[in-house]
């Protein structure tokens, strides 16, 4: 497990690119501060009020004044409280609308991004950023951003306070308020050293529990297991001591400053009590000023800690937007489909010719592949040169080695990855030129992972074509041959599926796959064909469903089935991205090559 | 939470000391305000400047201490919380090192991984607040109530009115906060689950134009989040302008009948600065304690997951007087049954076979017909439900569990690697094996030939999985892992699936020639892995169809007909 950066890298830039979200919400942003620091002001004020109350009684005795003081006091309180609450509530409100709005920017952003992106960066690292990430902005924009105003706010307005009630008791703050950033900052210091050490030693934990529990069952046929504790042991003991060090460092700033500012309490109170003696001040003066001392210690300790959250909220904030800024899948094409013509399912191409005029090129399925060299890094080929052509309805089979390229090829068809050499025509147009939309929706892909969504059957089967009937979503589960299960289901077709279909076994997934891909009724089919393990009558159901499937379809398959293999039109054996032999299945095993050699392994052997 | 308290054990003196010097610094924040009224009201009014100093230096020095205590019970308050949680933390890993294939089953590795990292993190961080925060409270308030019951027992009486009404504000709004917390964690899984289905599924996705119905669906789902969590936080922001109305009243309260009894001078005007320093601490010290319940809610949860792995027993039991030697490695199956835990079909039907020490038996099936599991009652992976396996003239059940293993070496489906060096994982078949010896098992697997050609040898680094090797090198490194135990039985399950024919052949070469002694037990999918095994077993739904040699069981068996047949002419890739 990587360790996470804590600190942004450039923070001004960041925070200006989070507040340009705030601009949907800008009246609850400024009117958020705004409430927030009256709220403040009165509270200072709402002390200071002690000083003439306090001396109303002591010195003059006046009950009128009094009362009248009193009044005021309610009065702020209900500035205080109303503030407060109207401050607090546009600040959570923004933090929320404003964390809605960046959820739904990067995911709508994740759903434009090209396949590749996702071979790059693990759905870990991805789901952490949605999740922790986006979780700390939220708390930094709800607490961090208010609480540091309030602090500044406090701090400065009360430090003005205590300079008109009295100049010398002052110096003793600011001489106190010293020692205790003195303190914030040696304590803070060695809190932030011991807190990356913490973070290290339970990354390193994290990291080796992962792979233990993962070959948990190697574990247990090797009797490592006395080994295994051994090693957990110290890194166990690591992390218990870095924690405690970090949570004591943590802890500790709060008993310290709490009673540092009762030093300073005192030491106004010594000083005070003179000054009253020779009348320089009077007790309500004393009184306002020892509330002071308590309510100007507590933002020096809280500052330390709101701008490590906010520190730590920006740099989860800048992974968001480097998600964000991430380039989208391109899509120049220019050539899209119209309806009501002479094609497949009456559609036809429409080619603009750049005079304002268009040609119409019916659908057929006809795909050629011309030099098409590809690799995922440009240093490593992975397809070298590949030529071939499918008529429409042909079924074309790869077949070879793992990592020789078949799924490869059927990546490039519906424009997954961008080749690099070479061209691919449908129909006689370069597929660069098909807008992505409508190239995709002339395909179905068939995966040997299927992956389902939450959601009912029904749902499932229709994601392949949303406005499919009732009817519709039936006929093309019968003719997967998934009808007889899904009847056996407890709600049938309205069975909710819990995410990627954890309910369903492996075999019964494939045939809601292939149903998905039915109802769809695409001019091509990819077919990557399930070797994974699944009992011997599902196995049955599924290759029937796939051969009712692949009728009237040009289809491409990585086959892995003899019959898929055997009645193809063609078959493509690939070794090392190269296509090394081609024809149909009698034609190559007359050739005695490296298909004749797959088939016939055993004999290669003796 | 009863079943963790002996962890705590260790760390006693900690979890002792911490609240207890916690208290001594709550006393000393508690006589600074009481000391400070002694200055204003005798100090001041005697003119006693001496007296001033006198007061204000111990309030000083009280300070002081209660800096050092406060520090000192920080540092006990955490070695107690985060010693507690990694004394949970071994214990559980403890645990789970002890669980038999079945536990294992039961548990998802992601859900054991969070057990072990986030939960017990939770759990000494709670512990640690608990310490000082569940002490520190209402001590705070005790002390502080009693301050001002002592300076004026009559203006006291305003508590009866505010502490009552801040308790049933606090009850109010946590228990209605309640409810929405739940469900507003039940929408941010919601979301989270489709972020993740859309990040797992986006080929799907992508091939099938879905990308707006997607954003539709997460808008929907984002948007019920966000409602939510307003409702949520427009309810836990009444609580600060609250409690402070509640504060301020008081305050005011106290002041309007405090001044009174001042201006009467039946009270120091000292006195009633100190009350009002009582006041806050006291109302806060509701605050924190309503803190603290949210924190043991949320530690709650971790507890009950920590418990239920220290509950689960591993269900295999050694003997009490264990056999210690496997005579030799014959095997034999005497009228075994099996099921899954929790599962009521027989995975196993009636197994008898007999394998003598030193054969070759080949095992072939389609999947799901339990040739896996067979041959995980070898090694008491798992335990029969009916009938015995008898390994080496004794009953399993009568071995020493880890005699046991250690003579039987299974490599399993699963080809897992640990990083590390090739030697450090090779050496999990022997702790003490060397370099030739290692050498030799690589050989026989015929992993000598890719991994002779890395510079660094057996020193080469191997990523976590072993993810830096293909599917045939990390087969034929496992395979070479196991022969290093020097083995009586050897298992190997579907091992060389993904190892080209010519290497399985020469594989198969080198266990014929090398390990002639050695009982070998090869469950494969190709017929050519298997063929010239001394006896094949053809698995078909938990039930043995048939057991012969390769020729025979092309006349006998319709099963291997049919495999064999589709294998000869078929794709073997």
């Amino acid at each position: 497990m990587k360790q996470k950066q804590l600190r942004p890298k450039d923070p001004k830039k960041t925070f200006l690119r989070l507040f340009s979200y705030f601009k949907f919400n800008i009246i609850l942003f400024f009117g958020g501060i705004f409430f927030i620091v009256i709220g403040s002001l009165a509270e200072i004020g709402i002390n200071g009020m002690l000083s003439p109350v306090i001396d109303t009684f002591i010195g003059d005795h006046d009950h009128e004044l009094f009362v009248k003081y009193i009044l005021i006091m309610a009065a702020m309180v209900a500035v205080i409280s109303l503030s407060q609450y109207i401050g607090n509530l546009s600040m959570a409100k923004l933090a929320q609308r404003t964390v809605h709005k960046i959820r739904e920017d990067m995911f709508s952003h994740i759903e434009k991004l090209p396949v590749s992106y996702f071979d790059k960066h693990s759905h870990g690292e991805l789901m952490s950023t949605f999740t922790n990430d986006v979780d700390m902005l939220n708390q930094s924009l709800e607490q961090s951003v208010s609480q540091i105003l309030i602090s500044f706010v406090t701090v400065v307005g009360t430090f003005a306070v205590m300079l008109i009630l009295s100049p010398i008791l002052t110096t003793v703050v600011v001489a106190m308020l010293v020692v205790m950033l003195y303190s914030v900052t040696f304590v803070g210091k060695r809190s932030a050293k011991n807190f990356r050490m913490q973070q290290a030693a339970l990354a390193d934990m994290n990291g080796y529990i992962e792979e233990m529990m993962t070959g948990q069952k190697v574990i247990k046929v090797f009797n490592y297991e006395d080994r295994a504790i051994d090693t957990f042991s110290k890194k166990n003991e690591e992390l218990r001591n870095t924690s405690t060090l970090a949570s004591t460092y943590g802890v500790m700033l709060m008993p310290i400053m709490g009673n540092l500012s009762f030093v300073m309490y005192a030491l106004i109170s010594m000083l005070g009590a003179y000054l009253v003696m020779i009348n320089r001040l009077s007790i309500g003066n004393i009184a306002s000023f020892l509330l002071y001392t308590r309510s100007i210690s507590r933002p020096i300790t809280q500052v330390s800690n709101q701008l490590n959250t906010l520190f730590a909220a920006l740099a989860g904030a800048e992974r968001i937007f480097n998600v964000l800024d991430e380039e989208i899948e391109t899509d120049e094409g220019d050539v899209s489909l119209i309806k009501d013509c002479e094609g497949r399912r009456n559609l036809c191409w429409m080619i603009p010719k750049g005079n304002g005029k268009y040609d119409e090129v019916p659908l057929k399925g006809f795909i050629t592949f011309k030099d098409v060299s590809f690799g995922y890094v440009p240093e490593k080929t992975v397809l070298n040169k590949i030529n071939l052509y499918a008529k429409p309805g042909q079924k074309i089979a790869f077949v070879g080695s793992t990592g020789a390229g078949k799924t490869t090829i059927t990546n490039l068809i519906n424009r997954f990855y961008e080749i690099n050499e070479g061209v691919i025509l449908y129909d006689g147009i370069d597929i660069k030129r098909i807008n992505k939309h409508d190239l995709r929706s002339t395909m179905s892909i068939v995966l040997q992972d299927v992956h389902l969504f939450e959601g009912t059957v029904k749902e499932n089967i229709r994601y392949g074509r949303l406005d499919a009937k009732d009817d519709e979503v039936v006929e093309a589960a019968k003719l997967a041959n998934a009808h007889y299960f899904i009847q056996h289901l407890p709600e049938g077709y309205d069975t909710i599926l819990s995410s990627d279909g954890q309910n369903l076994s492996q075999g019964e997934r494939q045939l809601l796959s292939i149903a998905r891909a039915a109802i769809a009724d695409p001019i091509i089919l990819i077919l990557d064909e399930a070797t994974s393990s699944v009992d011997t009558r599902t196995e049955k159901l599924i290759a029937e469903g796939m051969d009712k499937l692949m009728e009237g379809r040009t289809t491409f398959v990585i086959a892995h089935r003899l019959s898929t293999v055997r009645d193809s039109n063609a078959i493509m054996v690939l070794e090392h991205g190269e296509i090394i032999e081609r024809g149909n299945h009698d034609e190559l095993m007359a050739q005695k090559g490296r298909y004749y050699a797959l088939n016939a392994g055993i004999a290669e052997l003796e | 939470m009863k079943e963790l308290l002996p962890f705590m054990k260790k760390y006693i003196k900690f979890a002792v000391l911490s609240p207890i010097l916690m208290i001594l610094e709550v006393f000393a924040d508690i006589a600074i305000p009481y000391l400070m009224s002694r200055i204003v009201d005798v100090g001041i009014a005697e003119q006693d400047i001496e007296y001033v100093l006198q007061i204000g230096l111990i309030m000083i020095a009280a300070a002081i201490f209660a800096i050092i205590f406060g520090v000192i019970s920080s540092y006990f308050g955490a070695r107690a919380g985060y010693g507690f949680a990694s004394e949970v933390r071994l214990k559980l890993y403890k645990e789970i090192q002890g669980f038999s294939f079945a536990n294992l089953d039961r548990f998802t590795v992601a859900s054991l991984i969070t057990r072990l990292t986030n939960d017990c993190n939770t759990l000494g961080q709670v512990t640690m607040m608990s310490l000082r925060m569940a002490v520190r409270a209402p001590f705070m308030m005790i002390f502080a109530l009693m301050m001002a019951l002592n300076i004026n027992a009559s203006l006291a009486k305003v508590f009866v009115v505010s502490i009552p009404v801040l308790v049933i504000v606090l009850i109010i709004i946590l228990s209605k906060a309640r409810p929405l917390f739940l469900k507003f964690q039940t929408r941010i899984d919601r979301v989270n689950a489709i972020i993740r289905e859309n990040l797992t599924a986006i080929r799907v996705v992508k091939s099938f134009n879905r990308q707006t119905h997607e954003e539709e669906r997460f808008k929907e789902r984002n948007d019920s989040l966000m409602d939510i969590a307003l409702r949520a936080v427009s309810l836990i922001v009444f609580l600060m302008p609250v409690l402070n109305i509640i504060i301020y009243s008081t305050i005011i309260a106290v002041l309007w009948f405090g001044g009174k009894q001042v201006v009467a001078g039946s009270m120091g005007s000292g006195e009633l600065i100190s009350f009002i320093t009582y006041i806050t601490q006291i109302l806060m010290s509701f605050m924190m304690m309503s803190f603290f319940f949210m924190q043991l809610l949320r530690a709650s949860a971790s507890v009950t997951r920590i418990v239920e792995i220290i509950n689960t027993k591993s269900e295999i039991k050694e003997d009490s007087n264990p056999v210690m030697e496997l005579s030799d490695g014959s095997v034999t199956f005497k009228n075994v049954c099996f099921c899954y835990p929790g599962s009521t079909e027989k995975t196993l039907k009636n197994i008898n076979l007999q394998i003598n020490s030193g054969e070759v038996l080949g095992i072939i099936g389609s999947t799901g017909s339990s040739k896996s599991t067979l041959v995980q009652l070898i090694p008491r992976l798992y335990d029969t439900m009916e009938g015995t396996v008898i390994v080496g003239n004794e009953d399993v059940k009568r071995y020493n569990i880890k005699s046991l293993r250690d003579n039987v070496a299974f490599v399993l489906q699963s080809n897992t690697l640990f990083s590390g060096t090739l030697r450090d994982n090779m050496k999990w078949g022997n702790e003490n094996a060397a370099d030739e010896e290692i050498i030799k098992a690589l050989k026989l697997a015929q992993a000598w030939e890719f991994v002779s050609k890395y510079e660094d040898g057996l020193d080469h680094i191997v990523e976590q999985g072993g993810d830096n090797f293909s599917g045939g090198q990390k087969q034929r490194l496992t395979i070479a892992r196991a022969l290093l135990k020097s083995p009586k039985i050897i298992i190997l399950d579907d091992s060389t699936s993904a190892v080209d024919m010519a290497t399985d052949a020469k594989i198969q070469r080198a266990f014929k020639e090398e390990l002639n002694d050695v009982t070998t037990i090869i469950i494969a999918q190709r017929v050519s892995s298997i063929q010239h095994a001394d006896r094949v077993l053809v698995m078909n739904e938990g039930e043995m169809e048939s057991l012969g040699k390769h020729e025979e069981l092309l006349i006998s068996s319709p099963i291997y007909r049919e495999i064999y047949e589709s294998q000869q002419k078929g794709v073997g890739a």
